[in-house]
């Protein structure tokens, strides 16, 4: 409770207010001071008083991939979970909580960590939560209560900024990279402000509405969005009279496009990663029709959670997903602990804006980004294969 | 000499040190090295500086709600900055040395203070009181 007033003094709050649920992102094993603070709150008998999902941990408790995490890292990255686990929170261990049954009511109240999967909260469901910070959301979940600030009021809700895609080809939006690209200049243009996406005729769907949060989360500080025609809030407002208007043209996609790949050279490949945000079950049914039974030359790791997995299991997906050479991670990912091979100069290939943003940063490979028929195509080849190189 | 009063968002150890005035925004997840202090966003323009020890001035936070979880872990293998000047209160960053007072250990003084007064103190060592003065004392 002490941990939730001082934020909210230093925001500037004027009170608390009551949550329906938490989203809990601190159970990741960054150092051993979060697992002490997690202890500390075991040892002084604390339980979460709402709903609280896990965000992912340090390592697969699935046991489907292996994690390079050598003691004694990784006991004190158990030792977290197990923690987070005693303090009463659901063993879900994804960052799409959104996508495995965790999905509060429009207009609800809500403590919710992980950045893309506040954006997918506030944006898509239009329950209301603030960026929540590692330990922050914990102590909410345990006091029940929030600082009463940002989003959590509808004042604060309302678009400031008009982001217009009209500009760009139909042929362009309808392709599943668009909404990543897309999600990487949008967070990068706005920063923190709230915008509102024009000119998106058709919806595009749930998976690339969670890719363009995804994506705009990491290149900016965005907690929400409103797409007109498609999210819950966007017609709520009435006219909007926006500051600023961002003329999206074909080439300012293409550039942010480009910088999403950082690998200098397009002629190596030794992984490729798929599943940030982790993989929905319709996901893994584009990933299974584009590998069509075919060997992998590289590995392809695909991140999911343990919701996803448990159905995988049950139509017998996950061996034959398997034995064309995908690994499966669960509960964590290739970016937050060590899977990939210890590799300084690797070149990773992914379709997610996310990995694209933080796998140089985590695991020092060079990043080529792509589709997701490209990705599949690059790991059977052994070698980058891009369908239209200049799109 | 530059010297300013700053508005003390989250009161800490005063600290000393050679100024590391960044030049864009930065996630502390994904972008600093919870082990060393480095920035390792291979896409920000101080690629490769170690933030531990310098006095860092922050002009704007983006990125991952784990922000807090990396400066806690700075605070305690003893690679935090020496102290933090930034554009405005970020909910997310300064909870990691919230939390890190709560479990009782030293952490630095961070301060509020406008960004167009940040390059006035680059290239200088910068000192910054407990009570919110920030100095710049020596080129450095």
């Amino acid at each position: 409770m002490r941990i939730v007033a001082d934020s909210a003094r230093l925001l500037g709050a004027p009170g608390l207010i009551p949550i329906a649920s938490a989203h809990i992102d601190g159970a990741l094993y960054h150092g051993d001071s979060g697992t002490l603070f997690a202890e500390r709150l075991v040892a002084g008998g604390a339980r979460v008083a709402v709903r609280a999902t896990l965000n992912v941990g340090a390592l697969d408790l699935t046991g489907c991939a292996r994690v390079r995490l050598e003691e004694p890292a990784r006991s004190m990255a158990r030792r977290m979970m197990e923690a987070y686990r005693k303090l009463g929170c659901e063993q879900s261990w994804t960052c799409a909580p959104y996508q495995a049954g965790h999905r509060p009511a429009f207009g609800t109240d809500v403590a919710w960590g992980e950045s893309n999967a506040v954006v997918f909260c506030n944006s898509v469901l239009g329950a209301r939560t603030n960026r929540y910070g590692d330990f922050l959301d914990i102590a909410c979940a345990i006091s029940g209560r929030a600082p009463d600030y940002g989003l959590h009021r509808p004042e604060n809700r309302r678009p400031t900024l008009t982001f217009d895609v009209s500009g760009l080809p139909a042929a362009f939006l309808a392709d599943e990279t668009a909404w990543p690209v897309l999600g990487s200049l949008y967070g990068r243009e706005v920063g923190n402000a709230i915008g509102i996406v024009t000119g998106v005729k058709k919806h595009p769907g749930e998976d690339a509405l969670k890719a363009f949060g995804a994506a705009a989360a990491s290149s900016g500080a965005v907690g929400l969005f409103h797409i007109a025609g498609v999210t819950p809030e966007a017609g709520t407002f009435g006219k909007i009279e926006a500051e600023t208007t961002i003329h999206v043209t074909p080439e300012m996609a293409a550039d942010a496009r480009k910088r999403l790949s950082t690998a200098q050279t397009v002629d190596r490949l030794d992984a490729v990663a798929i599943g940030s945000p982790h993989l929905s079950l319709d996901e893994f049914g584009a990933l299974e029709r584009l590998l069509a039974g075919r060997k992998l030359s590289v590995p392809l790791y695909a991140c999911t959670g343990r919701h996803i997995l448990t159905e995988l299991d049950k139509a017998g997906r996950r061996k034959a997903l398997e034995s064309c050479g995908v690994t499966i991670v669960a509960d964590t990912c290739v970016v937050v602990t060590p899977i990939l091979a210890d590799r300084r100069d690797g070149v990773l290939m992914t379709n997610s804006g996310k990995f694209a943003q933080y796998a140089p940063g985590n695991t020092g490979y060079g990043v080529l980004y792509g589709s997701l028929a490209d990705c599949v195509e690059s790991a059977v080849a052994g070698r980058p294969s891009f369908a239209e190189i200049d799109r | 000499m530059s010297a300013r009063a700053g508005e003390i968002l989250v009161p800490g150890a005063a600290g000393a040190g050679k100024a590391l005035v960044l030049t864009a925004p930065i996630s502390f997840w994904g972008g600093v090295d919870p082990k060393s202090g480095r920035i390792a966003d291979v896409r920000h323009p101080q690629h490769g500086e170690i933030i531990a020890g310098r006095v860092l001035f922050l002009p704007g936070t983006i990125g991952s709600s784990s922000a807090s979880a990396v400066l806690m872990e700075l605070v305690h293998s003893s690679n935090a900055p020496a102290a933090m000047v930034l554009h405005e209160p970020d909910a997310i960053l300064l909870l990691g040395l919230i939390v890190a007072r709560e479990m009782g250990w030293q952490t630095p003084v961070a301060m509020k203070l406008d960004r167009q007064h940040f390059s006035a103190f680059d290239g200088h060592r910068v000192e910054v009181t407990a009570g919110g003065m920030i100095r710049a004392v020596a080129a450095a």
